[in-house]
């Protein structure tokens, strides 16, 4: 507040229209009826040192239409996949999202609900987020899910975290193929605690090959992690052969994954995962410059997997009567409950983005998670070929299987200006890897995705063929 | 209370609300994406499963095949057997249920929001760059903590951040026989279990009598081991921490340091700046506090703020302001490292930054001194009703929320906190927190936020009237309570002893019965 009025309290005047009782006659009214003198007195409790005699400067409040004017102006200066083709991978990708799901997360009784602590006045959310599980554990091929993580990155830690509770072991086995931003959550999350073996790639395939893994395995492994597809777009093929050995071992076999493959590329669960972590972003989410996104988390029904689960569960169950219904189960894993024994410490999680995901699978079905995949790898496959077919570039970067995206390199070219130079194309690909892979300085990813036609594809070949 | 709120309730049949999507399921699929067949042709192959390796390519796929009319319908019915914040009060102590303005909304629809890639050159992203660096500066100017970090994801996600950068602070300083966090027994779960993941020994400091810090139990516990004290303030039972500024000078001169919850915060808005109060590490909920809506669990967002001397410690990469504009800066000396992939939940920092741009320094005032007027005025009703007791603090005026105890109802009428909850269920209000903090007996913890009108007040207090005398009058319909809520009560203990947790558990144990 500017000051005080006469009464020695704090002027009040209605400021945004968000707060009803803020104005004096209210306010007058209700302290009347409390008996109290002012508002300020209801503050008395605080040590004159703490209490600020003025709001901090954070500027003037504005109405609706300014801020919404001030909004658009300052994101106005962004570029993105709105007017640009967007070729971008590593992590967050442009695919299309369906109407019916911005529809449906729109809906003020799913976004504006909080987490169903009351189960009977939440059947909705619940047997949404149930869905999503059930949907998760179909397109994975395990048995059991958890209604959400923050994304892909958070799942791994927690995977990490829960092989080495159940386990009881130190070492985990992770490959280099692997998203690094991933990597780095990992080691925070584990903290100093595990030892983590670091496998490279083979430099001509990009993937880990099965001999490195099973010397790198041994009676102290918690867990080999491997992803499908990895960070250079290839379906890590030693996925069963790690499975294996790692179980030979007594350890867990973790595997990460982008859902948009499954409908063409096998479920890890037929592969030997015990636990299946990924990111959800692809089932009918936005970029968003990096979130919110939705971390996938699934295993196998063992009991030894289902009660080490990190994160709200939902469950079926019955009424007194015999009705089906839904609520939070196995709650004496979560921190309100088990506190510092808690599997986990997450508390508010991504289920909005799970809901989404749920009205995404179930609105594509098979046939549209498995044309999803088709039109991805036809679209890749040509641009592949295509871009092999500039002299001086070469595609894909390793001589593999790659889903949906690739890295393509070229030996003199600098990526990070032509990335740059493309913009002024209309065009985003990336990122450049030389960031994270010193070996791999000459190389740069690209996705492509449903949303692109021949003609994009052919466009960005061209585009390609003009700045290398 | 008058008239009579009744919840949707579909009914496929008689045991069954909605049939789930995999029952409702029928054909071979309905969506399609369409391949050029152009594509094809130049690839040589006449599908793209050609592309895919024999040992890699999918069998079967057993997801449920619905039109689109049937999803969109489903999920309608799903939402009918919801409740949400516009559908009515939604007192949530401790979660601060507030309006979720609309323009907001639309605000972090836009596509240069949503259709903007984590790795895009940074020139191209300047805008959405802006938004976090306006966001953090005002959060500091706030808070009076001068660095933030909008990387966590959620509020529990802060606390992780905040407690591996106070172990990082103290392993720098040679003093990494630090691994104790105070943590007052009242606090939130996630505080212990956030405090054990970064490694520290959960020390649980009791409550005095008042329901604050108990000083003389904090005195011995404080040592050459503490590594910090993590605590809320107004704590859990909205009270505010009198001695806040006693308990930040025992714990600093004993070379810890103070981390902040800030689940609280709606309390104290423009009114206490944290660094005031000694703190040193405090997350914020841009998802409570900030009015980013809660999404039926989340996402939320935790912004993470520090004093200068942890700033070191923060999470890469840190958005900051130079000559040529806005970017991103991964040279931070002694980062804990990374907690989540990219720069955090955008779409949230979007939603806090249109708040505090909307409410501006008088309107951050407005909000804590209504959150604080209405519980107030609020407790002052309920606080005189039959069965109802004030087990702490009764003397002081609370904060943004206060914590009633029904132990006299209990023993008097049998009728237990969860009860009240489930009949104020039929009455047409969400139900506050239960049981919680663990130290009142059969409590009910009370947040109405200052969105809520008198009127609205008025009647939340009149349906928990109600309630309350029917303990005395008719139990029953309490204890069979609620019937105007799609479903009555569940069998939460059946859930957790044979849990279905999909679809294939459940028709596993179909077939095997």
């Amino acid at each position: 507040m500017r000051g005080k009025d006469s009464g020695g309290r704090e002027a009040v005047r209605p400021v945004t229209g968000l707060i009803p009782n803020w104005d004096e006659e209210t306010i007058e009214e209700m302290l009347g009826e409390m008996g109290v003198g002012s508002v300020e007195e209801l503050f008395r409790d605080v040590p004159e040192l703490a209490l600020l005699r003025e709001s901090p400067d954070i500027g003037e409040g504005g109405d609706e239409v300014s801020v919404e004017a001030e909004a658009e102006k300052i994101l106005g200066r962004n570029l993105g996949a709105w007017n640009l083709k967007c070729f971008m991978g590593g992590g967050s990708w442009d695919h299309y999202v369906p109407a019916l799901v911005d529809e449906v997360s729109g809906k003020q009784e799913f976004y504006t609900a909080y987490t169903p602590y009351q189960p009977e006045i939440s059947q909705g959310s619940l047997q949404a987020l149930f869905e999503y599980q059930s949907l998760i554990c179909e397109l994975t091929g395990m048995e059991a899910a958890n209604s959400s993580l923050y994304d892909w990155s958070t799942a791994l830690g927690e995977a990490a975290r829960m092989a080495l509770r159940v386990t009881r072991r130190r070492v985990l086995v992770v490959p280099r193929s692997a998203h690094p931003e991933r990597l780095e959550v990992l080691r925070t999350y584990v903290g100093p605690h595990a030892e983590i073996r670091e496998i490279n790639f083979d430099r001509s395939r990009g993937t880990v090959p099965l001999d490195r893994i099973e010397e790198a395995v041994d009676e102290d492994t918690a867990m080999v992690y491997l992803e499908y597809p990895n960070f250079f777009g290839v379906a890590e093929e030693p996925v069963e052969g790690a499975a294996d050995a790692v179980h030979r071992a007594g350890g867990l076999m973790v595997v990460g994954v982008d859902p948009s493959a499954l409908g063409v590329l096998r479920a890890p669960g037929e592969m030997g995962a015990d636990i299946v972590v990924g990111e959800g972003q692809p089932l009918g989410l936005y970029m968003s410059y990096g979130g919110p996104y939705l971390g996938i988390f699934a295993t196998r029904a063992e009991p030894r997997l289902i009660r080490q689960l990190p994160g709200r569960v939902i469950g079926m169950t019955r009424t007194a009567d015999g009705r089906r219904g839904y609520v939070m189960t196995l709650q004496t894993r979560e921190q309100h409950i088990r506190q510092e024994r808690a599997t986990s410490n997450i508390t508010t999680n991504e289920a909005l983005m799970a809901i989404r995901a749920a009205v995404y699978l179930a609105l594509l079905g098979p046939s549209g998670m498995r044309t999803l995949g088709e039109k991805i790898l036809a679209n890749s496959h040509y641009l592949q070929r295509r871009i092999s077919e500039i002299p001086g570039l070469s595609a894909p970067r390793f001589d593999s299987f790659h889903f949906k995206e690739f890295l393509v390199s070229a030996e003199s070219v600098d990526w990070r200006a032509a990335v740059r130079r493309l913009v002024e194309r209309g065009i985003l690909i990336g990122p450049w890897v030389g960031r994270w892979f010193p070996e791999l300085g000459d190389s740069v990813l690209i996705a492509t995705t449903e949303r692109h036609s021949k003609a994009d594809l052919d466009a960005l070949v061209a585009a390609l063929g003009e700045v290398k | 209370m008058e008239g009579e709120f009744r919840q949707a309730r579909w009914a496929a049949g008689r045991d069954i609300l909605e049939p789930t999507l995999f029952e409702l399921s029928h054909g071979d699929g309905y969506y399609r994406f369409r391949v050029e067949p152009e594509l094809l042709e130049e690839l040589g192959v006449d599908s793209p499963e050609e592309l895919v390796p024999e040992n890699l390519m999918r069998r079967d796929l057993r997801l449920p095949s619905l039109a689109a009319p049937e999803v969109a319908r489903h999920f309608s019915r799903l939402a009918e057997m919801n409740y949400g914040v516009d559908s009515g009060s939604y007192w949530l102590g401790s979660c601060t249920m507030k309006y979720n303005p609309k323009l907001h909304e639309r605000l972090a629809a836009l596509p240069q929001v949503t259709r903007l890639h984590p790795y895009q050159p940074e020139e191209t992203v300047q805008g959405a760059l802006q938004i976090m660096f306006e966001l953090a500066e005002m959060l500091a100017k706030l808070t009076g903590l001068p660095h933030y970090t909008l990387q966590p994801a959620a509020g529990a996600h802060g606390e992780f951040t905040g407690a591996l950068m106070i172990r990082a602070y103290h392993e720098d300083r040679g003093e990494s026989q630090r691994d104790e966090m105070l943590i007052p027994v009242s606090a939130h779960g996630s505080n212990f279990a956030s405090a054990a993941m970064a490694g520290f020994k959960v020390v649980k400091i009791p409550s005095d009598e008042r329901g604050r810090v108990d000083m003389a139990a904090l005195r011995e516990a404080v040592g050459e081991r503490t590594a910090g004290m993590m605590l809320t303030n107004p704590n859990t039972l909205g009270l505010f921490e009198t001695e806040i500024l006693d308990i930040a000078d025992l714990v600093h001169g004993a070379g810890g340091l103070i981390y902040y919850d800030g689940a609280n915060l709606n309390a104290i808005l423009g009114r206490v700046l944290l660094s005031d109060m000694g703190v040193d590490v405090a997350h914020l909920n841009l998802h409570k506090t900030f009015s980013a809506p809660h999404g039926s669990g989340g996402p939320g967002a935790g912004a993470v703020g520090v004093v200068d001397g942890l700033k070191d410690f923060l999470p890469v990469p840190l958005v900051r302001r130079g000559e040529n504009g806005y970017y991103l800066d991964y040279s931070v000396p002694k980062t804990i490292g990374r907690v989540r992939a990219f720069y955090g939940n955008f779409g949230v920092v979007v939603k806090a930054w249109a708040y505090l741009k909307r409410l501006g320094s008088e309107g951050v005032r407005a909000v804590s001194g209504a959150a604080v007027l209405n519980a107030n005025y609020v407790l002052s009703k309920v606080r005189r009703l039959r069965g109802v007791s004030i087990q702490y603090g009764a003397e002081d005026p609370c904060k943004h929320e206060f914590v009633i105890s029904l132990k006299t109802l209990r023993r008097e009428t049998g009728v237990r906190a969860l009860d009240i909850a489930k009949r104020l269920l039929d009455l047409g209000v969400h139900p506050p927190t239960m049981y919680f903090p663990l130290i009142v007996e059969e409590a009910l913890m009370i947040e109405p936020t200052e969105s809520d009108s008198k009127r609205e007040l008025d009647r939340y207090v009149a349906a928990l009237e109600r309630a309350l005398r029917e303990a005395y009058e008719d139990p029953d319909i309490l204890k069979t309570a609620p019937r105007s809520t799609a479903v009555g009560r569940l069998d939460e203990v059946l859930a957790a002893r044979k849990p279905i947790l999909s679809w294939r558990m459940y028709e596993r144990l179909q077939e095997q019965a």
